[in-house]
């Protein structure tokens, strides 16, 4: 799995914090998307697909290897 | 009960386009039809009153899921044309072409549209825009040119994001809005207040207490617009944002109930098989324990992933209790909220102060904090706040927590 995040669209919800804290964060200042793992191992994929697909911006990509 | 093995999704948005992609994460190898009324793959629309209204994005940068994205998720998928009956009995759904759709489980998502303005003057249509679709982005950000002049009325939040955009882009801007204070009855007094002192710094000419009478025209163009209370506004363009119609029309006489929307249960189900996802759907959201239709983009995400279980487990289905949230751009400030606004009986700035530009408002329903907005605060604040909404925190617990509350008073009574 690939994930990519676009910093443009992210509007700092938070809302892939919550659900996948492993594999995201927010920068301290403004609230922007952090990627913690570009290629999350496994245990992760599913938590990051749902982040993905929640993300009120859809500022989350991701490719399935 | 099984799972449908053929699910047509009306309503090729945000919602619709969610739905399809949660029914294929979750396993569903069935048919699934994705029924558009415009002729657009599936596109975001937040950004269109903000980096597509302002030019810093194309059409592209829309896209909600490229060719290839689309392909793979399988669909059959039927843009240009809107679905006009849904027949319970027979299992059909009818396309404005003619067509029927025959279908073991149907989804709503066909959202809402612009109210019109109902005044002498509106029509014809060139020069009175309205904000919802790209065609209707692509028109107004046309005539976003220095020194042009834009009325927009209505003081919400599509309004008032717009306005913030076209002083950015050196249009004059009227900003007109019937209640005494814009934004006032969403979110207190105080922070509509607030709202309507930065528009007023960055130099929109905000009219508040008076609606749109007229549209006034010289030889066909729009040439301005009187208010109720005589005054005339010079324009060259207006913006209709006086909120938003539920689309359901297609569904009467199917027998599902509507008001305010598709009435769902708290599984999002208008009836057995049968769900509403998205801006159309008003479901019982049971956090709340209230009613809720929630035209946030976040929302018809977050929805989508329920109703995707829920089609795909009938014997196993879970209710959807979200935290509703939303945001929204006004010039340099971000403005995020977490919780349920509807409603609110008082709000409390709970960290630090609206003149600082740098707070979290705390809003009290009953005696529960029922929602938090926030403006330029860490993320970390915002998530422990979010947190304290998700629990339904007492509200003494919850101000007596936060040092310094400073009590505002309640939302504004119209």
């Amino acid at each position: 799995m690939k994930i990519t995040v676009d910093e443009a669209k992210c509007c700092g919800a938070g809302q892939c914090v919550l659900i996948a804290p492993e594999v995201f964060d927010q920068r301290e200042d403004d609230g922007i998307v952090e990627l913690l793992q570009p290629s999350p191992v496994p245990e992760f994929h599913d938590r990051a697909r749902e982040a993905a697909a929640v993300c009120p911006a859809a500022a989350i990509e991701v490719v399935e290897a | 009960m099984t799972a449908p093995g053929r699910i047509v999704v009306v309503g090729a948005s945000a919602g619709g386009l969610s739905t399809a992609a949660a029914l294929r994460s979750q396993g569903y190898e069935g048919e699934l039809v994705l029924v558009g009324e415009e002729p657009h793959p599936p596109y975001d629309r937040p950004p269109l009153s903000k980096q597509f209204l302002d030019g810093r994005w194309e059409s592209e940068r829309l896209a909600l899921r490229d060719d290839a994205g689309l392909d793979a998720l399988g669909l059959d998928l039927r843009l240009g044309t809107a679905a006009v009956g849904l027949d319970l009995a027979t299992r059909q759904v009818t396309l404005g072409d003619g067509t029927r759709l025959a279908y073991d489980a149907p989804v709503v998502a066909t959202g809402v549209r612009p109210r019109r303005l109902a005044v002498p003057g509106v029509a014809p249509a060139s020069g009175v825009h309205v904000l919802r679709t790209l065609e209707d982005a692509k028109a107004l950000r046309a005539r976003l040119l220095p020194g042009r002049r834009l009325v927009t009325v209505g003081g919400g939040f599509v309004g008032t994001e717009a306005a913030a955009v076209a002083r950015g882009l050196g249009v004059e801007v009227t900003l007109v809005e019937p209640a005494r204070v814009p934004l006032a009855r969403a979110l207190g007094e105080e922070v509509g207040r607030f709202l309507t002192q930065v528009q007023l710094e960055h130099g929109v000419d905000a009219r508040s207490g008076v609606a749109a009478a007229e549209i006034l025209r010289t030889r066909g163009d729009v040439s301005g617009v009187r208010l109720t209370d005589g005054s005339v506004v010079p324009a060259d363009d207006v913006l209709a944002a006086v909120g938003s119609l539920p689309n359901t029309e297609w569904l009467t006489g199917s027998g599902l109930r509507t008001d305010d929307g598709l009435v769902c249960d708290r599984f999002c189900a208008a009836a057995p098989g049968v769900y509403g996802v998205g801006d159309v759907a008003c479901w019982h959201n049971p956090l709340f324990d209230a009613p809720m239709h929630i035209e946030h983009r976040g929302n018809a995400a977050e929805q989508a992933l329920t109703v995707a279980h829920n089609l795909l487990h009938p014997d196993a289905p879970r209710p959807y209790a979200p935290v509703p949230y939303f945001w929204t751009d006004q010039y340099d400030l971000k403005l995020q909220c977490y919780g349920n606004l509807h409603g609110h009986d008082t709000c409390s700035v709970v960290e630090g102060r609206l003149a600082q530009r740098r707070f979290v408002v705390a809003y009290r329903t009953a005696d529960r904090l029922s929602a938090v907005l926030a403006v330029g605060m860490p993320p970390k604040t915002l998530r422990t706040w979010r947190a304290a909404v998700a629990a339904r925190t007492p509200w003494t617990t919850a101000v007596a927590e936060s040092a310094g509350a400073e009590q505002l008073t309640g939302p504004l009574r119209l």
